[in-house]
């Protein structure tokens, strides 16, 4: 590859990450310099502006750009595949910066200048990770972000509980992080490079070398280090009192942007240098055959630990935790092995995700405020109390179930799809009856909110802000659920899915 | 295809459902008026629609077709991108036709029925209107997707409806619904989207004519274990709905706490769509399978008729005799389906209807007496004729029709099923048919227990049928003894259809 001089490069393509990056340095300066003068609100919403600008020129970039763009030899790599994950990162930021702005509890975080600035270096952090193809670069992202969320997660300083998941998540994230580079450390062993294209050919010859086994421990290191940060099992153990004990619209910010970002890590990594690695017997390809088979029993562990685990939890955010783990557990369904569908499918579950998991934890955030607690019983009788609040949750909770018509239910009809294309019958029962256990408990809010006498029949006030948010996440989750054709046909048109794995793949890989 | 009179048909219960969600709640009288009058359109459709029907002609008619959902999945020749098509299809044959008719009719007599419901009428009335458009939904789709989505549109508002307006043990009875019907549904949506996957199609008529075509292509891809093998796993999704013998449990607990006017429903119609499913979906796709497993569906309809009839003859509770009566009489319809021959189908599709109406009427009566008396245990009912003639007679004329006097519709489905089922497995036949005797002990037992014998207090000086009451329980027996009498209103229809299904069981399986 030609040496370029870094000025020879169009920069312009980068701009969205330049925009959150300066977005994030300015507000800190500005909240250095001036905090105490700001309205309280002047920061958020600033920091708001910053993500609806990046994502205009995210759009703008796909566009403009009909094959990937790489910078220094892929150190950063603007293609579908990135931008399609950016989208969701940043709309999630945006959701998280907008349910706080509304709802943020006063006093409940100190900073709230750091609040949101952190948001925006751990999105930064998100879209390096997704947008990259060198293992450098792609662990900076990581940390980026992961460092960002380990102070989020202790930012209510005055908490117990929050004080104890920070500690929880830094120490197991540490060891995740740990256990991530050891594997990587294989891969560089192995292939004597970072770039991800190279060592794609490289372990492929190690492979053939006689190294099969070390490139085996390579993969299954990385896989549980990466399952760290989408929270499947075996590395999910941290996320039901992380999830409880951080601020709820930072709960939300892990369970979907930072997950997003896990996923786009773990497919760009896996796939991308296992995809020319045969397997032992030299017909098939590794990745499509024991490799997405690890996978796929990371899928069924997360499935059923989620949604059984579930089953016993009283604290609704714990729930939602196993709930998130079972989700992921949904999520590497498409990985085993990856067909030509599994790029829309990840996409679209996410984006039914993303309405979805801001929408239920917003209810979750007014009610358990109000109640002053986060146990299931604090749904009681909400729909006497407030029944769009209770109608909207029980939309997103069908969602979550994936029953019609609701987003969810197609995002789940089409990754059962994608697994039975490939004939993956035991994991797609697998799917089936774990989906149908998560009713129980998903359904067991649900008896709260229309079945229980709650302590109270005086109507809950909600703050219009994020009444109106709630509303249209629900109207949103019907209507895409209604026609999913409108997302599914965007994916296609604009992220080029379908051939080469959303420009995952080098040309010479395929 | 710019007929839009089915689409109108299935969604007009809507328009109650917006008109109501403008009504206060204080206004309870009007809601429910809207509530009833909300089901007429559909009654009136569906019964103009059976006046148009045109039974000279097996194929679908009043057909609708519009493009909804498309999936790319690759590249074919030339460049064309090559897709699965989800399509919003809806037609009905000379089976589906009388089922609408069903549905319509019980519906506004079920509506007639919820006049007693006393407590958040509004909302009982809206998820009854959703109800009511799944279930019309079911029995209009003429593709698979489209059925499934219907048939999982009556699973939520069923569950709020047995969870909310129910008896005592109301919410455990909801949850038992929920989990066997998820679990139902769940390995429904397996068996079709496993169809979809191999032939690419989900239109009911395309993938009957590509399954029962011998030589299709397809047959390469589908070899006869496979065949079976999806066809047990659709007959187990329609065994639980039907419901067969060890997947019946569930239905119990729905029957004896649910409030009288969903029991209609769920005796009347739900049911049916298992059996309805069976017919079409099951046999109609695997003729060969379903032959060669009928002796096996000869020995489920004996167990479900003989254990249901056994058990409702020990009961003490006159909603559980009722329910084991439903069980015993499902069994008919499976030994219909067992005889494989025109005349085998007539009978159970005959008991379908006939069931429907009848298990209406007498739970109706049920709920009417419940209403009177708070009880509906055999030990503290009796003597009824005297202060209520009116109620006893009908009952009494239900339990005949019930138990296959001639002259009613009972007769004339049970002596079709077992006429068909003697001239292809006589012995079972026999065996069936000492059900028929323990169906007159049973149903006679109990009538004459409620009706005559002495009379405890609680059964003095009550009410007879108030005209609310009366409307109901004259139609519907109206409707039994007309097709009593007068079978070829119900046979019509049928034949045609039934017609096409017969030559391809019998022409292929000998």
């Amino acid at each position: 590859m030609e040496v370029k001089d870094i000025f020879s490069y169009d920069w312009s393509y980068l701009l969205p990450e330049f925009i959150i990056l300066g977005f994030a340095t300015f507000l800190s300066l500005l909240d250095l310099f001036a905090g105490k003068r700001l309205g309280k609100q002047v920061i958020g919403w600033l920091s708001f502006l910053g993500t609806v600008i990046a994502a205009i020129f995210v759009i703008i970039n796909m566009n403009a750009l009909n094959k990937p763009y790489s910078y220094m030899i892929d150190m950063i790599r603007i293609d579908d595949y990135g931008n399609a994950f950016k989208l969701i990162f940043l709309a999630g930021t945006a959701f998280a910066i907008l349910i706080s702005l509304s709802y943020l509890k006063a006093g409940e975080v100190q900073h709230r200048g750091e609040y949101y600035y952190l948001l925006l270096t751990g999105l930064l952090g998100a879209m390096v990770m997704a947008s990259s193809a060198d293992l450098i670069t792609l662990f900076v992202g990581l940390e980026l972000l992961s460092l960002s969320s380990y102070v989020l997660v202790g930012l209510r300083k005055k908490s117990r509980l929050s004080n104890e998941s920070a500690f929880k998540y830094v120490v197991s994230g540490s060891i995740a992080t740990a256990v991530l580079l050891f594997g990587m450390s294989y891969v560089y062993g192995l292939a004597g490079t970072t770039h991800i294209y190279e060592i794609s050919f490289r372990l492929a010859e190690a492979g053939m070398a006689g190294y099969q086994f070390l490139v085996y421990t390579a993969f299954a290191f990385l896989a549980v280090g990466l399952a760290f940060k989408i929270s499947a099992a075996p590395n999910h153990m941290w996320a039901p009192d992380v999830y409880q004990g951080a601020p709820t619209p930072v709960t939300v910010f892990l369970a979907v942007v930072s997950k997003a970002a896990g996923f786009a890590l773990i497919f760009r990594v896996m796939m991308i240098s296992f995809f020319n690695v045969s397997d032992g017997t030299g017909s098939g390809r590794f990745f499509f055959e024991e490799g997405s088979l690890y996978l796929g029993l990371m899928a069924a562990a997360s499935m059923i630990i989620g949604n059984t685990m579930a089953l016993r939890q009283t604290n609704v955010k714990r729930m939602m935790a196993y709930s998130g783990i079972a989700q992921a557990g949904y999520l590497l369904v498409p990985f085993v092995p990856p067909t030509s569908l599994f790029f829309s499918e990840v996409i679209f579950y996410l984006f039914g995700y993303l309405l979805v998991s801001f929408g239920a934890f917003a209810v979750i955030m007014v009610v358990s405020r109000e109640q002053e607690t986060e146990d299931l019983k604090g749904f009681a009788g909400l729909y006497h109390r407030s029944p769009v609040m209770a109608i909207a949750m029980s939309i997103f909770l069908l969602s979550l179930a994936g029953i019609p018509i609701t987003v969810g239910f197609f995002g789940k009809f089409y990754l059962f799809m994608g697994t039975l294309v490939v004939e993956n019958y035991w994991l797609a029962a697998i799917m089936i009856i774990t989906s149908v256990i998560s009713y129980y408990y998903y359904f067991g809010i649900i008896r709260q909110m229309y079945m229980r006498p709650g302590t109270t029949e005086a109507p809950m006030v909600v703050p219009k802000g994020i009444w109106t948010f709630i509303l249209i996440m629900a109207i949103a989750t019907v209507f895409f659920g209604a026609f999913p054709g409108l997302v599914t046909d965007y994916i296609q048109i604009h992220f080029n899915p379908s051939f080469d794995f959303g420009n995952m793949l080098s040309p010479s890989s395929q | 295809m710019g007929n839009i009179l089915l689409s109108s048909l299935v969604f007009s219960p809507l328009l109650a459902i917006i008109v109501m969600a403008f009504i206060p709640n204080r206004h309870a009288g009007v809601i429910k008026q809207v509530g009833i009058y909300g089901t007429l359109p559909a009654l009136i459709l569906a019964g103009w629609m059976f006046g148009m029907f045109n039974y000279e002609t097996a194929n679908l008619q009043f057909v609708e077709k519009h493009s909804w959902i498309s999936i790319p999945i690759g590249m074919a020749q030339a460049g064309t991108v090559f897709a699965f098509e989800i399509n919003y299809e809806l037609g009905i044959d000379g089976i589906s036709m009388p089922l609408i008719l069903l549905t319509a009719i019980i519906g506004t007599l079920a509506a007639i029925a919820s006049w007693q419901i006393k407590k958040r009428q509004k909302e009982y009335f809206i998820l009854f209107h959703l109800l009511l458009i799944g279930m019309l939904g079911v029995f209009a789709a003429d593709n698979l997707f489209l059925f499934f989505i219907f048939f999982e549109l009556t699973l939520v508002p069923m569950y709020f409806l047995i969870g909310i307006w129910g008896y005592g043990e109301r919410e455990q009875a909801a949850n038992k619904f929920l989990l066997y019907n998820g679990i139902g549904s769940g390995i429904m949506l397996l068996a079709f989207i496993v169809i979809f996957v191999i032939m690419r199609t989900l239109n009911i008529d395309e993938i009957t004519a590509i399954l029962t075509t011998p030589g299709h292509p397809i047959t390469e891809i589908l070899t006869p274990e496979m065949r079976f093998g999806i066809f047990l796993v659709l007959f187990i999704a329609f065994a639980i709905k039907l419901p067969v013998f060890p997947f019946h449990t569930w239905m119990l607990r729905v029957h004896v706490q649910a409030p009288p006017s969903i029991v209609m429903i769920h005796s009347g119609i739900l049911l049916k769509m298992g059996a309805y499913g069976l017919l079409r979906m099951g046999i109609g796709f695997f003729p060969e399978q379903a032959y060669d497993f009928s002796m096996w569906i000869a020995v489920l309809g004996i167990i479900n008729i003989l254990y249901g009839a056994v058990l409702a003859f020990v009961q003490k509770d006159l909603k559980m005799v009722l329910a084991y009566s439903s069980i015993s009489h499902m069994g008919i319809v499976l030994l219909g389906f067992a005889s494989m021959n025109t005349i085998g189908f007539q009978g159970a599709m005959f008991q379908v209807v006939s069931h429907g109406f009848i298990s209406a009427l007498l739970f109706f009566l049920i709920g009417v007496i419940w209403d009177r008396t708070q009880t509906s245990m055999l030990d503290d009912l009796g003597g009824l004729a005297k202060s209520m003639p009116f109620v006893s007679g009908v009952l009494l004329a239900g339990g005949m029709a019930s138990l296959g006097l001639p002259g009613m519709s009972g007769f004339i489905s049970e002596f079709f099923a077992f006429l068909g089922l003697f001239g292809r497995l006589p012995v079972m036949a026999a065996v069936g048919a000492i059900g028929i005797v323990l169906t007159a002990v049973y149903l006679l037992r109990a009538i004459l227990k409620t009706t005559f014998g002495p009379t405890p207090g609680r059964c003095t000086g009550l009410a007879d049928a108030q005209p609310m009451e009366v409307i109901p329980m004259v139609v519907l027996l109206g409707c039994i003894i007309l097709i009593g009498v007068y079978p070829a209103v119900l046979g019509n229809p049928m034949q045609q259809a039934l017609k096409t299904i017969v030559p391809i069981v019998t022409g292929i399986g000998g």
